[in-house]
């Protein structure tokens, strides 16, 4: 089920550029939390130390500790590949695979680790499916490319293909920033009913959506140009937006910035 | 021309200037031609070139002065851009069509079922009769050979240039790639050559595929690499982020998307070690007789045939046919190996359909 994660003085570098600098929070099981920050404040990098995807860029290379339930990530001998089944990732442009039909795309990560029973794949997808509110839309077509279904229903096949090897944490990078506002409601609806079984940590630039759907927010800034970024603050959503204890947030948010 | 376009001119203020008639070019064009046939006539002059390149002057000297007349300076541009690129369409496409056209004309004299199962065994190159089966044969299992060895070597190791390469290492051999792509058929043969003079062995088959094999390899890599880089990096993100290990995304992500293009850079690079002689005539040598095995005594090849009809037959017509009639062949079997590659590119692509 669902796990909390504990980040302590992470730094991250693409090559000798430093992207964010000691950067520490707590991210508490079945929660949802929303980071905002400017662009190019680190907010993607940050997002993809968390399941190890930040050394898949050439240079990509952390510093620091990332608990999940007291396992460090980055501790030796601990596997990218184990650490990513535990932790899911949805990405800012729908990305199915194009080879493949709806339902290969959702049994995708589960035949991937060898799982190859058709019974089992079935129940599983359709569970996927279902959890990810796409289920009566594409029931009939399960066979068809799942490149043909319009940009949202793309993105929630992904988020269906993300729970469907069952993460213990989802982490979405801007994945409504594609999207039309109508698939963008029904992308957040969906992050409200996944929060009761998955750690959510969702990167968005819409101060709305961070303020609707999550329960803690961080702010992310840079300190200057070429400067790397930083956590500003990190705290209840509804105590950011009302009552933030920092004057840059403040500005950020009200759009008073720069 | 058309007459009432020149009267009218353009009318100012208005969005709409003065147009030539859809048939205004393919007019121009013929005016041309006739021009210059009668150009040619009136001078003397027998050259088909010499006729063909006075009417492409005057289609495009005339396409400019009837357009700028009636359409004005940058129409006019516009349409002498056109006409030289039909004009340079046309120089490309004549030779080829010609090729094409000669080598059906005198291929079809002997090609025939007759012509295709049979070998020269018992027919002198100089006699009328024979066929190419042998040479089809040495062909088939040679190139087949060839195509084993160079396709996954050249395929992993543009895996390995595009998905693992860094440092050092992939840099020399992108290097060797590129050197391996400019090296001369006759030199691959000869240090195949010189392996099997070392070895003390007499010429057979699959001497000649790992020649081939070398050929290929090159043109299969930068194929591939160029194949593997076109699949956006989001696809294997999202399958790494699936916590696939990365040969299992390679393999079931990667591939699959590219797998179209790849065959068809393969079937390219087989389609051109099909027509190679050089190194076939070091090494496998020729045989007038059927010989099944590519891995023991000499083997006939298509381009090895034609090449011996035609320079040790003493000018017989009929040896010039069956060099000819085997030439049709080699020319269908690399049309075969194109259309059969554009069809698996179209069957693999990635599917959008709704
Ligand atoms: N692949 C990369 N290679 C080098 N630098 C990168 C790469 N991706 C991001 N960066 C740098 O890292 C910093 C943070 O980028 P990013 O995490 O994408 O910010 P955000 O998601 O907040 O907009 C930026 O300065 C950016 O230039
Ligand atoms: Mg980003």
């Amino acid at each position: 089920m669902a796990k909390r994660i504990d980040v302590s003085g992470l730094t991250a570098y693409y090559g000798s550029h430093k992207a964010i600098e000691d950067i520490s929070m707590t991210i508490e099981p079945r929660t949802v939390t929303a980071f905002i920050g400017p662009s190019g404040c680190g907010k993607s990098t940050f997002l993809r130390t968390l399941n190890r995807m930040h050394e898949v860029t050439p240079g990509g290379r952390v510093e620091g500790k990332v608990l999940l339930d007291d396992e460090d990530l980055y501790g030796a001998g601990v596997d990218p590949v184990s650490v990513r089944r535990e932790i899911g990732m949805v990405f800012q442009r729908p990305n199915p695979f194009p080879t493949m039909s709806i339902f290969d795309n959702v049994a995708a990560g589960l035949r991937l680790n060898g799982m190859h029973k058709k019974s089992e794949l079935q129940d599983v997808v359709e569970k996927s499916l279902r959890g990810a509110n796409l289920w009566n839309e594409v029931k009939d077509r399960l066979n068809k490319p799942g490149a043909g279904l319009s940009g949202g229903q793309q993105q929630r096949l992904c988020i269906a293909r993300a729970i469907a090897v069952e993460p213990k944490v989802l982490l979405m990078d801007e994945p409504c920033s594609a999207l039309d506002p109508i698939s963008t409601l029904a992308i957040e609806d969906l992050i409200g009913e996944l929060k009761e079984r998955f750690t959510i940590v969702i990167v968005t630039h819409n101060m709305q959506q961070a303020a609707r759907v999550s329960d803690r927010t961080a702010f992310f800034n840079l300190a200057g140009v070429g400067q790397p970024g930083r956590l500003v603050e990190i705290d209840d959503t509804e105590r950011i937006f009302s009552n933030p204890s920092v004057q840059a947030t403040e500005d950020y948010i009200s759009g008073r910035f720069g | 021309m058309s007459t009432a376009a020149v009267v009218t001119g353009k009318h100012a203020g208005s969005l709409r200037g003065a147009r030539l008639p859809k048939w205004a070019p393919l007019a121009i064009a013929a005016v041309s031609i006739a021009l210059g046939l009668g150009i040619s006539a009136a001078a003397g002059l027998h050259s088909k070139i010499q006729w063909a390149l006075i009417a492409a002057l005057l289609h495009v000297v005339g396409t400019y002065g009837i357009a700028a007349r009636v359409e004005g300076r940058r129409q006019a541009k516009d349409r002498v851009a056109t006409s030289l690129v039909w004009v340079a369409f046309l120089l490309a496409v004549v030779p080829l069509a010609s090729l094409v056209w000669s080598t059906v004309r005198r291929g079809v004299k002997v090609l025939d079922l007759y012509f295709l199962t049979h070998s020269m065994g018992v027919v002198a190159d100089s006699e009328p009769g024979g066929g190419i089966y042998h040479a089809i044969i040495g062909s088939l299992e040679q190139i087949g050979l060839a195509t084993l060895i160079g396709a996954p070597i050249g395929v992993l190791t543009a895996i390995y240039l595009v998905e693992y390469g860094r440092g050092r290492l992939a840099k020399s051999v992108t290097f060797f790639v590129d050197v391996m792509t400019g090296i001369p058929s006759i030199v691959a043969g000869l240090f195949i050559l010189s392996i099997m003079l070392m070895l003390d062995l007499q010429p057979f088959g699959f001497a000649g595929s790992l020649a081939l094999a070398i050929l290929m390899m090159p043109v299969v890599v930068r194929s591939t690499e160029e194949m593997l880089k076109l699949v956006p990096n989001e696809l294997r993100e999202a399958s790494l982020a699936l916590g696939v290990p990365k040969w299992r995304t390679i393999l079931k992500v990667v591939l699959p998307t590219s797998i179209g293009g790849i065959t068809t850079g393969i079937m390219l690079a087989v389609a051109r070690i099909a027509g190679e002689t050089a190194p076939v005539l070091l090494l496998v040598f020729g045989n007038p007789f059927i010989n099944n095995n590519p891995f023991e005594g000499a083997q006939a090849s298509l381009p090895l045939y034609i090449y011996q009809q035609y320079s040790q037959s003493a000018g017989s017509p009929h040896a010039f046919n069956r060099a000819w009639a085997a030439s049709l062949t080699l020319i269908a079997f690399v049309m075969i190996l194109n259309l059969a590659a554009r069809g698996i590119a179209r069957w693999k692509a990635p599917k959008t359909g709704r």
